[in-house]
C-alpha cells in the first residue's frame, strides 16, 4: 500500500513537470516562431539593392539604405548620451555614495525610471528637446530622448559590473596610495568593461527598436538625403516599418517582411552579442 | 547611386529659399496628411531630380499634425487632406503664420466594402447612421443580416475629419447636424492601409479611403447624395464632374505667399507633367 | 583624512606640487561624478516637471472629475470633450488579461528552467526567451496584426479580431521574459538547506518546489509579476495596431478598445503646442506616469523584502 502512494505521488510529479516543461516550451516558441516567420516572408526582399539604395516610389520601390543608416546614427546618439554619464553615474553610486537617504533616492530614482512607458519619454523629449531647447526634430533631440531612456539600464548595469569587481582590488591599490579616481580609472574600470559594455549593448538595442519616442521626435517618412548633421531629421526602421505597413498604398507585402526583417536582425545580432559577451565574462571567470 | 544622391544634397537642415545661379538650391519639409504623402513624395523625387541643388523632406502623420505644424511654425509645406477649419486659421494667426492654401489634386474619397459585401450603394445619410453607431445590421441598409464593423481613421487624419463633417454631419443637405460624432464603436485606426486590409479580409468591415488606396481586394460603394440621387462611384471622372458627392481636395499650406525655390516646386506640381503623376498614383488630377 | 599621493612615477616631481595639482583634479572628477550620480534623479524630476507643467492646465478646462471618468474623448470637435475612463478602463483590462496569461506560464517556466531542466537546457533557453523581450514592439505589433488578430477572429468568432484580447496575447509574450527572468532568479535565491531538508522529508522533487521552493521565492515572484504588470501597462506600438481603437468604455476582452498610451500616441500628433489637447494628452501621460510609478514602488519594495529574506 505505501507502494502504490509513492506510485501516485510519482504520477502526478511526472504530469507536474510534464506541465512544467510545456511552460517552458511555450516560452521558448514565440520567438523561434517570429523570427522564422519574419525570414520566411521577408528574404525575399533583402537584396544588394534593398540595403544599399534609397527608397522611391513613396518607399514601394529603391532601397531602405536611410533608415538602415538613421537607424545607426540614432543608436551612436543614444550611446554617446546615455554610456558616459551612466557609467559616471555608476561609479558614483558604488565607490562614493555613502548609504544616506539621497542615495536611496537615486536608487530609487533609477527604478522609477526604468519603468516609464516609452510613448512618456517621448512626450518628454518632445516638450524638453525639441521645443525647449529648440532642437526641432531631429536626429539631436531622438538621440536625447533615446539616451534619456536607456540611462536607467545603463547605470543599472554599470553599477553591477562595477560592484562585482572584487574588494580586494581596490583595497590593494588604495593601499600603496593611488588615489580612488586613479583605482577607479586603471583597476575597477578594466575589470568592469565587459559588463559595462553588455549593458550598454543592450541598451542600444532597445534604442534601435523603440518606434514611438521617434514618431514624437523627429522620424521623417522620405528624406532626400542622410542627415548632415544632428539637427536634421531622420529616417530609422522601426519608424519606416510602422509607415510603410501603415500609410503607403498598395504596398507589396514581401516589402514591408524585409523591412521587419532588416530591423530584427539589427537588433538581434546586438541582442547576441550582449549575450556572447555575457558567457564569455562569465567563463572568465569560473 | 549612393554617392551620387550623397553628393546631391544640401547641408542646410532648415529653409534656405536661394535660387542659386544656374540651377534651384534649398531645402525645404512637408508635413502632414498621410494620403496626400505617396504624392508629394513622388513630386519631391521628381523635382529633386531635376534640380539636383534641392532637398525635401516628406512626413505623413496626418493632415491635423501638418496643420498644427504649420501654426507652430516648423514646416514649410503642410499637404493636408482637408481645409484648415476657422479655428485654426485664428490659432496660426495668432502665432504670427498666415495660411495660404493652394489646391494640388482632388480625391474622390471612397467608401469600401468587403467584396462578398452584398451592398453596391449607400446614401449619405446611412453611411452617417451607420458612423454614429445608430445603424448597426447590414440588413438595415439592404445587406445580409450580419453585425457591421464600421471602421475609420483617427483624429490625426484629415480624411477622418472630412468624413466626419461631409459625411457623418452631412454638411451641405437638409438633414445636416453638427452636433453628430463618430459612434463610440467605431474603430479608429492609425493607418489608412490598415483600415483597406481589414476591409479586405473582414465581410462586415466598412471603410473610407483616398482613391489611391482602393486595391482589387476591396469595393467601392456608390453613393447617393439622398434616395432620390442616383448612386455614383469614386473616379476620376465623377469626382472632376462634381457627381460623386464625396469629393475632396488635396490641399498645401504655406506660410504666406509661396516663394523661391517653395513656389517652384508648387508651380511643378500643378504643371502637367506634376499632374500626370497625380493620375499615375491613382489620385484626381484639378480640372483644367 | 589625507591621502599619500605619490604615483609610480614621481621620480624627479617635487612631490608637494604633485600632490595639490592631483587633489584638485581629483576633485573636479568628483564634483563631475556628483553630478552623474544625481542624474537620475534630475531626468526623473524633469520627467515629472514636464507632465505637470504642460498636463495641469487641462484641469482648467475640464475638472479632475471629469477628466478621469468621462467616457467622452472628442479632441478634434467643437467643443472639445476629454474623458479617459475608456482609456483607462481598457489600459487596466488588456494589462491584467495579459499578466492573467504570462504568469502562470512565466513562474512555471522559471520553475522548470530552475529545478527541473539539466543545467545545459537552461543556458540554453535563458538567451532565447530573452530573445523576445528584444523584439521591437512595433514588430510585434505587425505580427498581431497579420497573424494573431484574424485567428483571435475567428476563434471567437467575432465582429473584427482588432481587441483587447489580441493586444493581451502579444503584450503576455512581451511581458513573460521579464517574468521568468526574474521569478528564475528568486527560485535560485531558495537556500539549498530548504530543499534539502524537504527531501530528507520523504518529499519528491515536485512536492519540494510546489510546497517550499516557490512559497519562498514568494515575494521574489510577485516582484517579477510587477515588473511584468509595468511593462504591459507602457506598451504603446503593439496596441496602437492592434488594440482596435475604439472609444467606448469597453465591456469585455473581444471589443475593440484604445489605451491611455494609444491615445497619446494618438493625439499628441495634431495637437498644436501648448492647446486643449496637447494638454490633455499631456495629462494622459501624467496619469500613466503615476499609475507605473505605483506598481514600481511596489516592485521595488516586494524585491527588497526577498533580498533582506535571504540575506546572510
Amino acid at each position: 500500500m505505501k507502494k502504490s502512494r509513492f506510485d501516485s505521488r510519482r504520477i502526478s510529479q511526472r504530469t507536474a513537470f510534464t506541465f512544467l516543461a510545456l511552460a517552458a516550451v511555450i516560452s521558448i516558441t514565440p520567438v523561434i516562431f517570429i523570427i522564422i516567420y519574419t525570414i520566411t516572408k521577408g528574404a525575399g526582399a533583402i537584396t544588394w539593392d534593398f540595403i544599399t539604395q534609397f527608397p522611391s516610389q513613396a518607399g514601394k520601390a529603391g532601397g531602405i539604405l536611410p533608415a538602415i543608416i538613421g537607424t545607426f546614427y540614432l543608436m551612436f546618439g543614444t550611446l554617446l548620451f546615455s554610456l558616459p554619464v551612466g557609467v559616471l553615474a555608476g561609479i558614483y553610486l558604488t565607490e562614493y555614495a555613502r548609504d544616506n537617504w539621497l542615495t536611496r533616492l537615486i536608487n530609487l530614482a533609477i527604478v522609477n525610471l526604468a519603468g516609464v512607458p516609452s510613448i512618456v519619454f517621448g512626450l518628454f523629449g518632445l516638450s524638453v528637446f525639441v521645443l525647449a531647447f529648440h532642437f526641432g526634430l531631429s536626429l539631436l533631440a531622438a538621440s536625447l530622448t533615446l539616451a534619456a531612456q536607456a540611462l536607467a539600464m545603463v547605470i543599472t548595469t554599470s553599477r553591477e559590473a562595477i560592484l562585482a569587481v572584487p574588494r580586494e582590488y581596490r583595497e590593494g591599490s588604495l593601499a600603496i596610495g593611488v588615489t580612488r579616481w586613479q583605482t577607479v580609472r586603471n583597476i575597477v574600470l578594466p575589470q568592469a568593461m565587459p559588463g559595462i559594455i553588455t549593458g550598454a549593448v543592450l541598451a542600444i538595442s532597445r534604442a534601435a527598436g523603440e518606434t514611438a519616442p521617434i514618431l514624437v521626435v523627429g522620424a521623417a517618412f522620405l528624406l532626400p538625403g542622410l542627415p548632415h548633421s544632428p539637427l536634421d531629421q531622420f529616417m530609422a526602421l522601426p519608424y519606416h516599418l510602422y509607415t510603410v505597413a501603415a500609410h503607403v498604398p498598395n504596398m507589396p507585402e514581401t516589402t514591408m517582411w524585409g523591412v521587419a526583417l532588416v530591423l530584427l536582425i539589427v537588433v538581434l545580432s546586438f541582442d547576441v552579442l550582449a549575450a556572447a559577451i555575457r558567457i564569455k565574462t562569465r567563463q572568465r571567470k569560473t | 547611386m549612393i554617392a551620387t544622391t550623397l553628393a546631391l544634397t544640401t547641408c542646410t537642415g532648415g529653409t534656405t529659399l536661394t535660387n542659386g545661379g544656374s540651377g534651384l538650391s534649398g531645402s525645404f519639409k512637408i508635413i502632414g496628411s498621410n494620403t496626400v504623402t505617396p504624392l508629394s513624395s513622388i513630386w519631391a523625387e521628381e523635382f529633386m531630380n531635376d534640380n539636383p541643388g534641392v532637398s525635401i523632406s516628406v512626413s505623413g502623420p496626418g493632415s491635423g499634425v501638418g496643420i498644427a505644424a504649420l501654426i507652430d511654425g516648423t514646416t514649410d509645406i503642410c499637404q493636408a487632406s482637408r481645409l484648415i477649419r476657422s479655428s485654426e486659421i485664428e490659432q496660426a494667426q495668432a502665432n504670427g503664420v498666415d495660411p495660404y492654401e493652394i489646391q494640388v489634386a482632388t480625391d474622390a474619397l471612397s467608401v469600401v466594402v468587403n467584396p462578398a459585401n452584398p451592398v453596391s450603394e449607400l446614401t449619405i445619410a446611412q453611411l452617417s447612421g451607420i458612423y454614429t453607431n445608430q445603424i448597426t445590421n447590414w440588413k438595415e441598409v439592404g445587406g445580409t443580416d450580419t453585425p457591421i464593423v464600421a471602421i475609420a481613421r483617427d483624429t490625426n487624419s484629415g480624411t477622418h475629419v472630412f468624413f466626419k463633417e461631409h459625411v457623418v454631419q452631412m454638411a451641405g443637405l437638409a438633414t445636416a447636424d453638427k452636433t453628430l460624432e463618430y459612434g463610440n464603436k467605431v474603430l479608429q485606426l492609425p493607418s489608412t492601409e490598415e483600415g483597406v486590409s481589414q476591409v479586405a479580409g473582414n465581410p462586415n468591415a466598412i471603410f473610407y479611403a483616398g482613391l489611391g488606396y482602393v486595391n482589387d481586394e476591396v469595393k467601392t460603394i456608390a453613393v447617393k447624395r439622398t434616395a432620390d440621387d442616383a448612386g455614383v462611384q469614386p473616379s476620376v471622372a465623377t469626382a472632376l464632374d462634381g457627381s460623386y458627392p464625396v469629393a475632396r481636395p488635396l490641399v498645401y499650406y504655406t506660410d504666406g505667399m509661396p516663394q523661391g525655390v517653395i513656389k517652384d516646386y508648387i508651380d511643378y506640381c500643378l504643371s502637367a507633367t506634376g499632374q500626370e503623376e497625380v493620375v499615375a498614383i491613382g489620385f484626381v488630377p484639378l480640372a483644367h | 583624512m589625507r591621502q599619500e599621493n605619490t604615483a609610480p612615477t614621481a621620480a624627479g616631481i617635487s612631490r608637494l606640487g604633485l600632490g595639490r595639482r592631483l587633489r584638485l583634479g581629483e576633485r573636479v572628477i568628483e564634483g563631475w561624478i556628483l553630478l552623474a550620480g544625481l542624474l537620475a534623479i534630475i531626468v526623473l524630476l524633469g520627467i515629472v516637471f514636464i507632465l505637470v507643467k504642460e498636463g495641469l492646465p487641462i484641469f482648467a478646462h475640464t475638472p479632475p472629475w471629469e477628466f478621469l471618468f468621462g467616457t467622452s474623448w472628442y479632441p478634434v470637435s467643437d467643443p472639445p470633450t476629454f474623458g479617459i475612463a475608456p482609456f483607462f478602463v481598457a489600459t487596466l483590462m488588456i494589462t491584467l488579461i495579459a499578466t492573467a496569461v504570462a504568469v502562470p506560464i512565466g513562474v512555471a517556466c522559471a520553475a522548470y528552467l530552475s529545478e527541473v531542466a539539466p543545467r545545459r537546457v537552461s543556458e540554453a533557453a535563458k538567451p532565447v526567451i530573452e530573445l523576445l523581450a528584444g523584439i521591437p514592439s512595433v514588430m510585434m505589433g505587425f505580427i498581431g496584426l497579420a497573424l494573431l488578430s484574424p485567428f483571435v477572429q475567428s476563434l471567437f468568432n467575432l465582429n473584427t479580431g482588432l481587441c483587447g484580447l489580441t493586444a493581451a496575447i502579444m503584450l503576455s509574450m512581451m511581458s513573460l521574459p521579464i517574468i521568468v527572468s526574474v521569478s528564475e532568479d528568486a527560485l535560485r535565491a531558495v537556500p539549498q538547506e530548504f530543499k534539502e531538508a524537504s527531501y530528507a522529508l520523504g518529499a519528491t522533487k515536485w512536492e519540494t518546489v510546489w510546497h517550499v521552493c516557490i512559497p519562498s521565492a514568494l515575494s521574489g515572484i510577485a516582484a517579477a509579476v510587477m515588473l511584468g504588470v509595468g511593462r504591459a501597462i507602457g506598451e504603446t506600438m503593439t496596441v496602437l495596431m492592434v488594440a482596435g481603437g475604439a472609444l467606448a468604455v469597453p465591456v469585455s476582452p473581444t471589443d475593440p478598445m484604445t489605451t491611455m498610451t494609444a491615445a497619446i500616441a494618438s493625439g499628441i500628433g495634431n495637437a498644436v503646442r501648448g492647446g486643449l489637447q496637447y494638454q490633455a494628452v499631456f495629462a494622459v501621460g501624467l496619469i500613466l506616469f503615476i499609475l507605473t510609478l505605483a506598481v514600481n514602488i511596489i516592485a521595488e519594495r516586494v524585491l527588497e523584502r526577498q533580498k533582506r529574506k535571504f540575506a546572510r
